[in-house]
């Protein structure tokens, strides 16, 4: 019997010093966290069929997160209507899951709402925000029957104009922008409630034969902490909408909440992790639709209830996949982690501590470690400080909760955006988008004669 | 490179440095490292004990021993230069 002694895992060797006095108030973390797989599928499988960096999106967490929400404002409250966010994330599978969960669509750009028609979302089933839409647009979306909400009293007297020429009555609402006990205080869209414009613009479009009043819209600001100031909106809302009623015996079809709600993302600088102080959808659920069932709104006519909440729907459901790149030491003796994946494709990193872990086993061991993009900018930095274990050149990490705002917001800068798949419920892998290429840059440019 | 002589290493990976006070952990290997360092290995000898008992080749070795070595002298754990 041959006796080869078998070699032990490597790991690189350590010294931290050791810094009694100042430690965390929560204590170290004493497990290291992996995700090796999603939906079943192994990281290193994916990375080695779709290339590193890599978006994936599980459609799994889609369905549940989706589930949880409607449950919530479902069981309060019995008109609900939830509408995609497609600026949350546009990419047309995403969009098409959505939908075919019953969410309406919620645009902001004429671009935006070309892709919910071509995603085959019916004219009246598509919210327009936003304080850009071109008489283009706004012809397009009165045709259609969309449900327009007026941002500025330039938009509302443009489609008083143009519901002169058009045959179609322009079904409007308008935006709602009002103090809730929150700073900031969102007052650039929309019209103000306490100062008595957004009565004003009502009262306007009551008094226009020519447009449909049917809905009132507030969207109060983004990761919003504090359910009650859901509460307070909703009752501000409601109340405009008794207004018209008494004055005029109309009565509104929706009043839209827009979105806000918070993931579970962390913020930067915030003390405690996102996990264990963000809002749950029943906690923002109870809010409203108690604001709205205790208002003086007529119980037998109760508005639908709209819902345009985006990043609390799919930020769980986005994970980022990537590699290290290299290891260095910084002059002050942390440890600097590279990894292929930049700021340019995780937007969101200016204002969350984002969820990173490695994608295989590693030893209880870590170090302060910063960790950068490959960007050569020096603001490519994914996280400034971490206790992170001692990952080697090619080893993979996952970044989690990316799923809102990183497949709009993500820039062509210095690299190419990569593979976006979709893991179904089967556990198949769909390639959404494609990974780019220099050839789709080329197509776009043009060179003068003179600089050939 | 000379570590202090008078530096305590226990088999637990904690190191103590009467001079200064201070006090510092270190993963299995780096305890292995600093050992042998203490007993006057030279790298050599300290690359075939690693390459011989861990799955690694030498340059990703070299890399890491360096570093290692870079984080003692930050530390103030060697002994200086003559």
């Amino acid at each position: 019997m041959t006796n080869i002694m078998k070699k032990q895992k490597y790991e690189r060797p350590i010294i931290n010093r050791i810094n009694a006095g100042v430690s965390n108030k929560f204590g170290t973390q004493t497990k290291i966290n992996i995700i090796s797989e999603i939906d079943g599928l192994a990281v290193k499988d994916l990375l080695k069929d779709y290339g590193s960096p890599l978006y994936v999106i599980s459609e799994r967490e889609i369905r549940e997160t989706y589930s949880k929400a409607k449950q919530a404002f479902s069981t309060r409250y019995p008109k609900v209507q939830f509408a995609w966010s497609y600026k949350t994330n546009y990419l047309d599978a995403v969009c098409r899951l959505y939908h075919k969960l019953g969410s309406w669509a919620e645009v902001v750009s004429g671009f935006e709402y070309d892709k919910a028609i071509d995603n085959g979302v019916p004219g009246s089933n598509i919210i327009f925000n936003g304080p850009d839409k071109s008489e283009e647009d706004l012809t397009k979306a009165i045709k259609n029957g969309s449900l327009i909400h007026v941002d500025h009293f330039d938009e509302l007297y443009l489609i008083m104009k143009l519901a002169d020429k058009i045959e179609e009555t322009p079904k409007l609402a308008i935006r709602v922008n009002m103090d809730t006990g929150i700073y900031p205080q969102w007052d650039r869209f929309g019209f103000n409630y306490e100062n008595g414009e957004a009565w004003n613009a009502l009262n306007r479009i009551m008094l226009n034969e020519k447009v449909d009043l049917v809905g009132l819209h507030t969207h109060i600001g983004t990761y919003i902490m504090t359910p009650n100031a859901y509460g307070v909106a909703a009752y501000k809302l409601a109340e405009l909408a008794v207004r018209v009623d008494k004055k005029y015996g109309h009565k509104v079809k929706y009043i839209d909440m827009g979105g806000g709600f918070a993931s579970k993302n962390t913020l930067k600088g915030a003390y405690l992790p996102g996990a264990d102080t963000c809002p749950s959808f029943d906690d923002y659920a109870e809010a409203i639709t108690n604001a709205l069932i205790n208002s003086e709104i007529d119980p037998d006519n109760l508005p639908t209830l709209f819902l345009e909440t985006g990043r609390a729907l799919i930020d769980d459901a986005g994970y980022l996949l990537g590699t290290v790149l290299a290891n260095k030491r910084l002059a002050d003796g942390r440890r600097s982690t590279i990894i292929d994946i930049g700021i340019n494709m995780l937007f969101t990193s200016f204002w969350y501590e984002h969820n990173i872990v490695p994608a295989q086993e590693t030893t209880h061991h870590t170090e302060d470690t910063t960790i950068y993009g490959p960007l050569c900018m020096n603001i490519d930095v994914i996280r400034a400080a971490i206790q992170f274990p001692l990952l080697n050149k090619k080893d993979h990490v996952v970044i989690s909760r990316i799923g809102a705002y990183n497949m709009t917001q993500w820039l062509q800068f210095i690299t190419l955006r990569p593979n976006v798949v979709i893991i179904d419920m089967e556990k198949n892998v769909h390639v959404i988008r494609e990974n780019e290429t220099k050839k789709n840059f080329d197509q776009l440019e043009k060179v003068p004669e003179y600089l050939k | 490179m000379n570590i202090k002589k008078d530096i305590a290493i226990s088999d637990s990976g904690f190191v103590f440095d009467p001079t200064t006070g201070e006090s510092y952990s270190l993963n299995p290997l780096g305890v292995e490292i600093l050992t042998l360092l203490k007993d006057g290995d030279d790298q050599k000898e300290i690359t075939n004990f690693v390459l011989q008992k861990y799955e690694v080749d030498s340059d990703t070795f070299e890399n890491n021993y360096y570093d290692f070595l870079n984080m003692l002298k930050q530390f103030n754990l060697t002994e200086p230069q003559a």
